[in-house]
């Protein structure tokens, strides 16, 4: 077993490369997502910041490069990986309750045939719970506002017990009630010893927010600790000039 | 004698009623899936595919059974689907186009190896054009038979793989995370689709099928927000109206059953559309209305925000 195998590693990503058409979405980009990490991925439109998460879960295909999970191809790995997509890549006037959404973060443990049982609604029950929505365990999910919807797609992951968590633009267009819910839950999964990697747009937010960031556009500009990497200099080669106004400023 | 009674002791309205049963709960339940899934038109492309698979199958056999015609109609209708497929995948054509594409090229070829059969001399081929607007009144004990045991079988696959077609439904990307083989299962509820077009040609026709495999869903959807119920309720409405229109069409002679029986779905989907609670359009233009009383209300009698209060008749309605 080499080095790079290390089952220590929660995500370890090495080369990778996709395209949709010509021109590449993603060039050469390593990561190093080290254990118990709160990683935001930021970078401006069109970074390949969602495209990045969805290579490291097999969703689009990958030209060069791999993932390896806790040292292990991501295929082997699926019962350590859960994933919250974006809010908007479902149609919720989609005939079920909040409850059964969250339980299906169970289905790929439950089995070929098999119902979920009284164990795998109590989890979801719970999950519920941990993200302040159990008052709305039994409503139609289209009937929920866009903030509890997001907090509804966090439930089913953490119904999964993963012991990782990929989040698309979970605080995207959300409420403050949502954006405090969520972020409790981060803490609390990174207080537990999970590792989460956040797809984020608000760089403001970052420093309060994540212990870890990735700085992306197309390629990999920097990653590390937030202290480390969160620099003038790096943000001004991610995002070009336009990020003077927003955060050098501040100091960030 | 009562309709009933003859329900029971006429073999040939027995076989009717039977034989729409059948094709009204397996295609409404399939429907149920087809629109959720936003497929509704995929049933329009299968149906009309399937017309060159019945005719081929019949030159092959040179007789009428059913089950040849009908695997034939199946073979047809799959090949149709995967075409569209390799279209949507391997061109920039989207999908409504290749839907057009692939039915009017399998239709229309259909449509001309159907005329060559029926002008060849021989007594055989009486009865094969019932596959363009169905005849109930020709079902025999044989189709009913054949019928069930395909449409069982759908349904069973659909009980055994419930909560996978729920979630690729639903959220296929996410089925994808829990390692479920999304294009695998897609496949499958495509064939279940084509099943459900295939035990309805004889007696719908291939024309107008597609209707079957959309109106049962859409007319269920308006009535409740369980997918258990709407799939239950999709397949009792498709049910409903396959008995009423094969009833209808067998009672009055020489009227096609394709036609009466999307005319009886036609009229359950209307009454779903206009009167179901929480999203008819009677039940939203009342709840609108009774919001708008109450707002009125409120806006007379609540001074302004640190103003005084409206004047009288300030808000008309």
């Amino acid at each position: 077993m080499t080095a790079t195998h290390d089952p220590e590693i929660p995500i370890l990503i090495e080369d990778l490369t996709v395209a949709y058409r010509e021109e590449p979405v993603l060039w050469d980009v390593d990561l190093n997502v080290p254990p118990g990490a709160l990683m935001a991925i930021v970078g401006p439109n069109g970074a390949g910041k969602s495209t990045l998460i969805k290579a490291a879960l097999d969703l689009v295909d990958k030209a060069a490069g791999r993932v390896l999970i806790f040292g292990k191809p991501y295929i082997e790995q699926r019962q350590q990986v859960a994933y919250v997509p974006q809010r908007g890549s479902v149609d919720w006037d989609f005939p079920t309750n909040a409850l059964d959404v969250v339980t299906m973060g169970r289905y790929g443990r439950i089995g070929w045939v098999k119902r979920p049982g009284k164990s795998d609604r109590e989890i979801a029950l719970h999950a519920l719970q941990q993200v302040g929505m159990e008052a709305f365990a039994q409503r139609q999910i289209s009937q929920l506002s866009g903030g509890q919807q997001q907090r509804v797609f966090l439930a089913r992951a953490l119904a999964q017990q993963a012991q990782i968590y990929i989040m698309d633009e979970p605080f995207q267009g959300v409420d403050a009630t949502t954006e405090r819910a969520i972020i409790t839950v981060l803490k609390d999964l990174q207080a537990d010893g999970r590792t989460v990697v956040v797809v984020h747009h608000d760089l403001e937010t970052v420093p309060d927010y994540f212990d870890h960031v990735l700085l992306l556009n197309v390629k990999a500009i920097a990653s590390g600790r937030v202290s480390d990497v969160f620099t003038p200099d790096n943000l001004r080669a991610t995002y070009g000039g336009r990020v003077d106004a927003l955060m050098i400023g501040k100091g960030a | 004698m009562d309709i009933f009674t003859l329900i029971l002791t006429d073999y040939t309205i027995r076989n009717v009623v039977l034989g729409a049963l059948v094709l009204g709960i397996v295609s409404g339940t399939l429907s149920a899936f087809a629109v959720l899934r936003k497929q509704s038109l995929l049933g329009d492309t299968m149906s009309h595919a399937a017309l060159p698979g019945v005719v081929i199958a019949f030159i092959v056999t040179g007789a009428r059974a059913p089950l040849p015609l009908l695997i034939g109609a199946m073979i047809a209708g799959l090949l149709g689907t995967l075409l569209m497929g390799v279209i949507t995948s391997q061109t920039r054509i989207k999908q409504d186009s290749a839907q057009g594409v692939i039915l009017s090229v399998f239709f229309g070829f259909g449509l001309a190896l159907l005329s060559w059969v029926i002008r060849q001399p021989g007594a055989e081929h009486a009865g094969l054009n019932k596959f363009l607007f169905g005849q109930a009144a020709a079902t025999v004990e044989s189709d009913v038979i054949t019928m069930a045991v395909i449409g069982g079988i759908a349904l069973v696959v659909i009980g055994l793989f419930w909560k996978e077609f729920k979630l690729i439904s639903f959220d296929a990307q996410y089925a994808k995370t829990l390692g479920m083989p999304i294009g695998r299962l897609d496949i499958l509820i495509t064939t279940l689709i084509v099943i459900a077009v295939v035990v309805g040609l004889q007696m719908v026709g291939v024309v107008l099928m597609s209707a079957m495999i959309v109106a049962p869903g859409v007319a269920a959807r308006q009535w409740t927000q369980r997918l258990g119920v709407m799939v239950v309720l999709a397949s009792l409405f498709g049910a409903a109206a396959g008995v009423t229109g094969a009833l209808i069409s067998s009672a009055a002679l020489n009227v096609p059953t394709g036609p009466v029986i999307v005319l009886c779905i036609t009229a359950i989907v209307m009454v779903s559309l206009l009167f179901a609670p929480e999203r008819g359009i009677v039940w939203d233009a009342f709840r609108q209305a009774r919001n708008r009383r109450t707002l009125l209300e409120r806006l007379k009698h609540e001074p302004k925000p640190g103003g005084a209060p409206l004047p009288k008749g300030a808000y008309k309605p």
